[in-house]
């Protein structure tokens, strides 16, 4: 039977995936962000994940004015890289799992989670960046990926209760999944920013606190805060903080955190980050 | 009955909302078309002309080539679409961030450096610090 063993979250950055790729992760500016993800590159390469179930967001790449879905599963075989406007990231393609994710799809539908099933898509720095954060520059990425796009870029995005019940109708497709796999889940965006307006650059590191430690202590209240508090107190992109709580819905009860990292600033951004072991 | 748009008092921010996408539609849609390289090549070849084959509203059209994004957010930009201007630019989101403070980069960027903007006095408006 498949398995959920760990959720990975993280920050996805565009400037971070720009500052893997020109070699300029060890600059002065960039080397203490990196430093946070030495520890979850070593653990990577000991749990091996054959799969990894990735939240993210879609930042207008994909998905334009045109279609908005508020959740949407990749089924595909593989995703390239999207041109985001300066060209695509010179990172590998991604394999997809279309069996493991047409199970899921099937599954979690009929558990009242209408999702939007995609067959054909690029993927854009919101996948790509945590994947060189945790993998760094392979030849291939040694796991193959599920992307799973939430919208939090036409608010509003689905609240945070709906994000945390989804991720437990996944936890349970993925345990109904017959073959043995080592499945990771991953929440990335966050953590308090703010790219526009003339509050841009807003940062609250009380708030990111408050959320990690309440990701533990209290993750039902944390699921029902209200998108006004997001807004508000952690910047207007600090939103995406709700696909986090699918990937924390998807674990099991009183996980075991064994990595947590903060750090101001990522370009615009509060880097979090943090690793949960499912308990066994 | 109106809607309840609680967001509305933060200070110096423009929620995206169903409101805004309907009226950033076509700009929205413009910018879109930049993420393929023949395009971005037009445009920046002919910018006005460019901007006229999209039906677009005179002051989107403006303050995109003023690079103005906070009128072009005030417009029903988003800054994520938005985003395929300054990246066709060549420019950053930290540039592109900055330009909307009302400081020089090195300004903002100190700024991030120094743990960011502060949310004290910055939830709502006309809140003191």
């Amino acid at each position: 039977m498949a398995r959920i063993s760990a959720a990975v979250f993280t920050s996805h950055i565009p400037a971070v995936g720009a500052a893997i790729d020109l070699g300029k992760t060890a600059e002065p500016y960039w080397a203490p962000m990196f430093k946070g993800y030495e520890f979850s590159k070593q653990w990577i390469a000991r749990e091996k994940p054959d799969v990894v179930f990735l939240v993210y967001n879609d930042h207008a790449s994909a998905f334009g004015p045109d279609l908005i879905p508020t959740f949407a599963i990749g089924c595909a075989d593989r995703f390239q890289p999207a041109d985001e406007g300066w060209g695509p990231r010179k990172v590998p393609t991604v394999i997809g799992h279309p069996e493991l994710a047409a199970h899921v799809a099937q599954s979690v539908i009929l558990d009242e989670f209408d999702l939007t099933i995609i067959n054909r898509m690029d993927v854009d720095h919101g996948l790509t960046v945590p994947m060189s954060l945790m993998f760094g520059q392979p030849e291939a990425w040694p796991c193959r990926v599920i992307p799973f796009a939430v919208n939090v870029v036409q608010y509003p995005p689905p609240t945070g209760h709906r994000c945390f019940q989804l991720g437990r109708a996944i936890r349970k497709a993925i345990e109904l999944y017959d073959e043995d796999l080592n499945v990771q889940v991953w929440g990335t965006g966050g953590m308090s920013h703010q790219l526009q307006g003339p509050r841009a650059g807003l940062i609250n590191k009380a708030f990111d606190t408050a959320f990690f430690d309440r990701m533990l202590s209290d993750p039902d209240g944390l699921a029902r805060m209200p998108h006004i508090d997001y807004v508000r107190e952690a910047g207007s992109e600090g939103i995406e903080l709700v696909m986090w709580l699918v990937a924390l819905g998807a674990l099991k009860p009183a996980p075991r955190q064994v990595h947590r990292f903060y750090h101001v600033p990522g370009s615009n951004t509060a880097v979090g980050h943090l690793i949960l072991e499912n308990p066994v | 009955m109106a809607l309840e748009k609680p967001y509305k008092d933060i200070p110096g921010t423009t929620i995206f909302d169903m409101e805004l996408a309907r009226k950033g539609y076509h700009l929205n849609q413009f910018c879109m078309s930049l993420m393929r390289p023949e395009n971005r090549e037009k445009f920046k070849a002919g910018q006005r002309a460019y901007l006229d084959q999209w039906s677009m509203t005179e002051e989107q059209k403006q303050a995109v080539l003023a690079r103005d994004y906070n009128r072009m957010i005030a417009a029903g930009g988003n800054i994520y679409f938005l985003a395929k201007i300054f990246s066709s630019d060549g420019l950053s989101f930290e540039f592109a961030a900055s330009s909307m403070t009302g400081k020089s980069p090195q300004e903002y960027r100190q700024m991030m450096l120094g743990g960011g903007r502060s949310v004290e006095g910055n939830r709502r408006i006309g809140e003191k610090s």
